[in-house]
Formats: structure tokens, sequence, C-alpha cells
């Protein structure tokens, strides 16, 4: 057996998802109130909350590899702060 | 302990499952298949084994189980029978796929419909593309012998295996066989321990069974069939490590017919340049033996297929150059074309055997397979037309 067919999480190598999305979610961050409900809902588990230099507070950063554009985080986003916008291809 | 006792054929089984000694059994019942897993599940309650036994409310709950105790770096064990086989199907690709060294006792009966519980092989076939080692028994001493080197093979190879024997020809009969202690096993097959970082484990979280795109689907599934390939050799040597340890312990000596060859994948019994061979699977070929010993004086050989997959072409060949008549005795058939081993055969013999190769199909759905059914066998095939024929009287 020289292919290892056993892989670790999160470490596909060919198959980004990303392509799939039809509407792409956009975050504005002056908006955002740091809660990380956006983080915790994404159901592709591609929002992380990261500490950026020109904000105090962490804010959501989105890997669009695997967003799929399901617009679950600007449904529920308290702040409204998530806006989903059609994406030209 | 390692003497001769006289068995049931599933009892027999069930004991050597029991020294072999898996983790998980996982298995439902099925005629011809049942005594084997109720054994099983009685040593288990009656605390003469330590393996977890799992019920399960079907075949591919049970298949699935087994699988999933196996992705956790576990010695597994399962058996079952027709219909259960069939609605094991998708784990059973699953399983080989994914790479599990898995042994899997199938007692053969027949398919629905019409429902019949009698032997045939129908059942094996299948699922002989699906990437697992088949090995097929002819009595009760070889079945105990081929689930013991199935465990080895399948867990140095990475290849799951299923023992074939032939539901209530050998399940429900009584034979002598010698049932070998834990201790012996163990100089033979060592305690089973897992490659690091292909189990699940939850220090060490992976993915078994990931999705794989077109860029490396069919790379795997070559090397499936490269190792599948390769492992014929491994099947030999194991087979012949086997016997090294083995008969020295119980004092088993060689066989007497000089001409015989012997090795993991197939066996050939009777004179050398034979003119009429006949190649057949499973319980049939004591019948056969017997027949060709009382009733023939000329010339006819006996070759017997130990491993259907991976298909053993080059010391098939071997066997079978000097034959002018092949006779392949197939208790299975692909409907609408002819017998699997026949197929089989006939592929591999095209342009380097120029044999007469006719295939019987015989004792499907558990009809006798009669000395005078052989006997009209060697009649039929010194014939000159050669097309399928059913032989039921």
């Amino acid at each position: 057996m020289k292919i290892n067919i056993a892989v670790k999480p999160c470490s596909t190598i060919v198959n980004k998802t990303g392509g799939w999305r039809t509407f792409k979610p956009n975050f504005s961050y002056d908006k955002c109130i740091s809660c990380g409900l956006c983080s915790r809902i994404c159901p592709e588990g591609c929002i992380v909350m990261k500490n950026l230099k020109q904000y105090e507070k962490l804010k959501p950063i989105t890997d669009y590899n695997y967003c799929k554009g399901c617009g679950l985080c600007a449904e529920e986003c308290p702040a409204k702060a998530v806006i989903m916008e059609k994406e030209e291809k | 302990m390692n003497k001769p006792q006289i068995l049931e054929g599933s009892r027999a089984i069930a004991l050597i499952i029991k020294n072999i000694a898996p983790a998980v059994i996982s298995a439902y019942p099925i005629t011809p298949q049942t005594h084997i897993v109720e054994d099983l599940a009685k040593f288990k309650a009656d605390s003469q084994a330590d393996y977890e036994y799992i019920r399960a409310e079907s075949e591919f709950a049970a298949a699935s189980i087994i699988l999933g105790a196996s992705a956790t770096g576990v010695r597994v064990y399962s058996a079952t029978s027709s219909q259960g086989l069939l609605l094991m199907t998708e784990v059973i690709y699953n399983i080989a796929g994914m790479r599990l060294p898995i042994v899997m006792t199938c007692a053969n009966r027949a398919v629905s419909a019409p429902i019949n519980i009698w032997n045939d092989q129908q059942d094996v076939m299948t699922i002989r593309d699906a990437g697992w080692i088949l090995l097929f028994a002819e009595n009760h001493q070889e079945a105990v012998d081929q689930h013991i080197i199935a465990y080895k093979l399948a867990e140095q190879l990475k290849l799951p295996v299923i023992v074939n024997v032939d539901g209530f020809i050998m399940t429900h009969s009584y034979e002598p066989v010698i049932i070998y202690d834990t201790k012996l096993i163990k100089k033979y097959l060592p305690d089973y321990k897992p490659t690091t970082g292909q189990y699940l484990d939850p220090e060490n979280p992976i993915t078994l069974g990931a999705l794989v795109t077109p860029t490396n689907y069919m790379e795997i599934r070559q090397e499936l069939h490269n190792d599948l390939i390769a492992s014929l050799e491994v099947i030999n040597k194991e087979y012949k490590n086997f016997k090294k340890i083995f008969n020295p312990a119980l004092k088993i000596t060689k066989l007497k017919n000089k001409n015989s060859i012997e090795s993991g994948l197939l066996e050939y019994y009777g004179p050398k340049n034979a003119s009429t061979i006949l190649i057949a699977m499973g319980s049939v070929i004591g019948t056969i033996k017997d027949t060709v010993d009382n009733n023939f004086k000329e010339k006819i050989g006996i070759l017997k297929i130990k491993c259907f997959r991976p298909f053993p072409e080059k010391e098939i060949l071997q066997v079978l150059k000097s034959a002018k008549y092949i006779a392949v005795l197939d208790k299975s058939i692909s409907l609408g074309h002819m017998g699997c081993l026949a197929s089989d055969i006939k592929a591999i013999c095209t342009g380097k055997i120029s044999a007469k190769i006719q295939n019987f199909i015989v004792g499907l759905g558990g009809k006798d397979i009669t000395s005078n059914i052989i006997k009209k066998i060697i009649i039929e095939v010194r014939k000159k037309d050669d097309k399928t024929k059913f032989i039921g009287k």
C-alpha cells in the first residue's frame, strides 16, 4: 500500500468547494459586534475569529475556498453586519 | 487440544475463531451459517471468550459494525450466507476500499428466487469483484486452517478475506478435525497491531474512506488491484509457513502421491500429463476424487482451486498445459453467459492452451452431485461439442 488513504481532517487537496457559491457573504467590520455567532454557526466551519491590527476585538475571517454561500451567517448576524451579494464569475 | 475430534463444521469454525481471539464479533443469523454464530454467542455467554459480541438487526448492520470496529484497529469477525451477503454488498465494497483486515466466513448458499436454503456458490460470486481475497475450503480441516491463514494474510496485506465453506455439506456435517490451541496459533499469528496513523484514534484523528476526486480515484483502485495480484505470492508463502509451523507440532506427514501439487492457491491430484482434467472448487472435490479413483484407470487429473480471487493464472496454466480435455464444474452461473469459474479459466487459457474447455453447471440449489454425474461429465467432455451443460442427474 503506497498511497495513503487515511487522511487528516481539513487536508483536502483538490476539491475546493467555494466554486459552488452563487451568493458571497460580505462582512462589514464596522457594524460587527464581535459576538462570534457566525463562526459558530457556519456549517462548513470556514469562518474563524481572528485578531486584526486595526480592530480591538476579534473579527470574522472567511475562507472563501470553502464558503458555499449558504447565507446562514447573514441570517443569524444580530448586528446585520453580513450582506449576501451575488458573485460575478 | 491439538488432537482430532469429531466435530460439526460450524462448531469447528466457531472453536478456531474463539482461539484466534478477535476483539469484536457481529453477525446476523442466516441458514446455513447459523450454528457458527450461535456457538460464538454461547462461548461469550458462558464466559469462555472475552470478545464483544454485538447483536445486529440485519446483515447490513452487522457488516457496518465490524467495519467500524476494524477501523478502530482491532481484530474482528463475522459470518454470513446467501441473501445476507447480498444485503452486505455495499459494505463489502467499502471494507475492501478502506483496506480493512476483516475476515468473514461465507457458508455458501443459493440465492432467491425461488427461495432455497441449500448449497451452491452463487452468493459469493456476486461480490467476487469487490477486492476481497476469496478462499474455498474442501473439508473441515482445510476450513479451520484457512481461517488462521486468512487472518495472517489480511493483517499483513490490509486486504479482507472471505473463507467459503459449502453450506450444509460442510457446516452441518461431522468430520474428524484438529482445533489448534491458542499457544500454537500465536506462534504463527501474533496479536494484531494496527499501523500508526491508519486507524481511528481520538488522540490522532483521521478520516477513513474519504472523498476522492477523478484525479486520484483510478490510481487508488489500480493500487488495490495490483496489491491483490501481488498477494498471490504472499498467500503461497504464508501457506508454506503455516505447514512448517503446524505440521511438525501435529506430526503430520506429507501426501503420498508424488505427482500431486499442493500450494496455498490450488491443489492438483492425479498423474503427470493427464489428458483429462476436472476443475472445481469446494467440497465437491472429495466426490470427484473418489469417483475417479474408483472408476477410471486412465489418466484423469483433478484441479482444486483454493483461491478464486486473486485468480492464480500462472499456477493454473502450469497444471493445464498437458491437458486435451478440460471440464470446469461450476456451482454458480453468470446468467446469460456461463459458469463463473469457467469464464475465468477460458479467459486465462486463450492463446496459451489448445485444449477443449467445457463448462458443466452442477449442484445448483443443493442438488446432489453424485458419482454418476461426475462419470457423465468425464464422458461428455471428450465429445466434440463444447456448449455449457447443466448436469442434474
